[in-house]
């Protein structure tokens, strides 16, 4: 059977859709199903709110498109079906001595959703987006299959970072980078607050930085944590992984603001004072939170929703309002991360831009909606922008103006999609297709 | 373990159990020969395999309707030395209710499900004879255990193809060879996709993994998830009066 009702979610939970749903394990019979039944596709849904959802409307899983179609040892250059983890993408060739340059935060992401949301890594601020290493996407569109390359012009641009609007990204080719092996150097140390955290990330001159944030801090220590400094090494990882799993909802003191409180405490002096450099395989670093199996369970099961913005980089007042406001709210989940990113963004509506990002996760629970709104408010306000792969709360006047390009992909996507079948829920709330007149 | 990469005959590649397996094969550094008719999407598999370490993957075609495909494919896994091993995932299930307005069909699923593999086998035979080692995976399905309303086509095509293995067993061990039973319960796949009534689905990988568990304790008949075991206990025990009123 083709179509299966089924109620699904983004990876925050707190937003679900039901609709029927095909999933297709060849190439061949997405091809026929798409001809027959144009409907946005979605992979591992590792999006926090609703961008990958279609409630009421029918969508394709991508998941079982898994494969590696071609592999050019001598250019490094790699074609994948749309549905392969990104993860397994890496794990498969760095044996082989090569790398995606660009990873997210998780390695379960599909590449489809990598292109589609246009993501970055914690190298942001040194290779730019993960579209800007795409070197070709099969699209289809309807019964058209159609062959992209950063040459196409406006329905490259329109296509990453696109949301899936401008058709079902079926395959992509990427080029990968060579790497001397499966290893990083990694030098954790604390960090006391907010000023020391910019001024870090100022010197730092490592390809892959990031800073985790104690969002509970207030006062002195306001925008205390951890600043992660790492480079790929040479050596092979051998070592089996096993990953554990969280087996059920966790109930609802679990991440409470006490218990958050003080994991946060032992998170950061876990950490000597003095720092530490140590030897891992990149999983860690790059992953962190893939060795935990359906860790969004802990937020138990009303979910939780992730803030991320970027603010340009002159606006570092917000940034400490932000820090401030979150940490009055007593609603923060011990996962927060400052970053500072680069320019490098690969379509009209990719997230990155040269600023810092900030990214706290919220329970789903009462005022959490509201005090992400606020933070929206404040990011708009000051020229900067929320993320769509992991926006479920935001109102559509909340993201005017964010994306100065917004109107060049509406044309592209109009003349990709006229009948607005690839319209996705995070699409509709936030009315993005819609132009002003 | 041997020293020479093991070579792995697929019968119906296309599946997402073989794929499942075939990654898993390629993991450890196997030959591999995806067969099956979506030359395609073997192709991709094939790729794929050797991405992730397959010492060798090719895609060949093979029709369980049209054994003129078979020599092909025997004569390519006997050039490699050592071990040649066959899994078995091929078989075809119309619904039942087209078979019963169209008896006709009966013929292409016993053909697709039993006698174009097992002629297969029965022409590979001898190499594993010869070679003094060897194991076949024959994928069979609870299906096969009782004969049902919902399925009793596919199931006896099925019980046919389990009864030839075990003799197939009998046959291959005295030569060294080794023949494992697989029968699984219900797999998340394209097959079951949208299907009502599904209940403890597993996934394609977790039916590999056990699989290859099997061929390594060389295990006789397995059934996957084991639960189903005690499952299928129950259901052929229930005596024959009883079960014919039933509509499980």
């Amino acid at each position: 059977m083709t179509w299966n009702t089924v109620t699904y979610a983004g990876w925050g939970r707190a937003r679900s859709a039901t609709g029927q749903i095909a999933r297709p394990e060849r190439q061949s019979s997405l091809l026929r199903d798409i001809a027959g039944f144009a409907a946005p596709a979605f992979g591992m849904r590792r999006s926090y709110g609703d961008v990958a959802l279609n409630d009421g409307g029918r969508a394709y899983d991508m998941t079982r498109l898994d494969r590696v179609v071609s592999f050019d040892a001598e250019t490094g250059i790699v074609e994948v079906e749309a549905g392969m983890p990104i993860g397994d993408l890496g794990r498969a060739f760095a044996a082989q001595g090569w790398i995606p340059p660009v990873m997210p935060g998780t390695g379960f992401a599909t590449v489809g959703g990598c292109i589609a949301n246009d993501v970055h890594g914690k190298n942001h601020h040194v290779k730019g987006s993960f579209g800007q290493h795409v070197t070709e996407i099969t699209l289809l569109q309807g019964a058209e299959v159609k062959t992209i390359t950063p040459k196409s012009g406006a329905i490259w641009k329109a296509t990453v970072g696109g949301l899936g609007q401008t058709g079902v990204i079926a395959k992509a080719k990427l080029q990968l980078m060579p790497c001397k092996g499966d290893m990083m150097v990694l030098t954790e140390r604390r960090i006391d607050n907010l000023d020391a955290f910019l001024a870090a990330f100022d010197e730092s001159k490592t390809d892959y930085t990031v800073g985790w944030i104690d969002a509970t801090a207030t006062g002195a220590h306001l925008g205390r944590g951890i600043l992660e400094e790492g480079e790929i090494t040479s050596g092979i990882n051998t070592s089996k992984e096993g990953a554990k799993a969280v087996p059920f909802n966790a109930p609802g003191w679990a991440l409470s603001a006490p218990v958050v409180r003080v994991f946060n405490e032992l998170y950061f002096r876990r950490v000597p004072a003095k720092g530490r450099t140590s030897v891992k395989p990149i999983t860690e670093p790059f992953f962190p939170l893939d060795a935990i199996h359906d860790w969004n369970r802990l937020y138990g099961k009303r979910g939780f929703n992730q803030f991320q913005c970027v603010v340009p980089p002159e606006r570092v007042d917000v940034l400490r309002l932000m820090l401030e406001k979150i940490g009055a709210s007593h609603l923060a989940s011990p996962l927060a991360v400052l970053k500072k990113m680069g320019p490098g963004r690969g379509g009209y509506m990719s997230f990155p831009m040269e600023g810092y990002t900030l990214a706290v996760d919220f329970p789903n629970k009462n005022g959490s909606e509201d005090l992400i709104k606020e933070l929206t408010d404040m990011a708009q306000d000051a020229g900067g922008r929320i993320y769509f792969a992991k926006d479920g709360v935001a109102d559509a006047a909340q993201v005017a103006g964010m994306y100065p390009e917004q109107d060049k992909w509406q044309s592209a996507v109009e003349k990709a999609d006229p009948e607005g079948a690839m319209m996705t829920d995070l699409v509709r709330r936030l009315n993005l297709r819609a132009k002003e007149s | 373990m041997t020293q020479t990469a093991q070579t792995w005959i697929i019968l119906g590649a296309t599946s997402s159990m073989a794929r499942a397996m075939a990654r898993r094969l390629a993991k450890e550094g196997a030959m591999l020969i995806l067969c099956g008719r979506d030359m395609e999407d073997l192709t991709a598999s094939a790729e794929d395999c050797k991405a992730r370490g397959a010492c060798e993957a090719v895609a060949m075609r093979f029709d369980a309707r049209d054994s003129t495909t078979f020599a092909t494919i025997i004569d390519h896994a006997a050039l490699n030395e050592g071990a040649i091993n066959c899994a078995v995932f091929v078989g075809s299930m119309p619904e039942q209710s087209a078979i019963d307005a169209d008896p006709s069909l009966i013929g292409g699923v016993v053909q697709d499900s039993h006698v174009g593999p097992a002629t297969f086998l029965s022409m590979l035979a001898p190499h594993m004879e010869d070679r003094g080692q060897g194991t076949v995976v024959g994928v069979g399905s609870v299906a096969g255990d009782r004969g049902r309303i919902g399925n009793y086509v596919y199931g006896s095509a099925k019980a046919g193809f389990a009864t030839y293995l075990s003799g197939l067993r009998n046959r291959l061990t005295r030569a060294g060879g080794h023949v494992v039973t697989v029968k699984p319960g219900f797999v998340d796949t394209a097959m079951t996709w949208g299907i009502e009534g599904m209940f403890l689905v597993a996934s394609p990988d977790a039916v590999a993994k056990d699989i290859l568990r099997a061929v390594a304790k060389k295990k006789n008949v397995i059934y996957t998830p084991f639960f189903w075991r005690y499952i299928m206990l129950i259901i052929r025990h229930i005596p024959e009066f009883i079960f014919k009123k039933m509509s499980i």
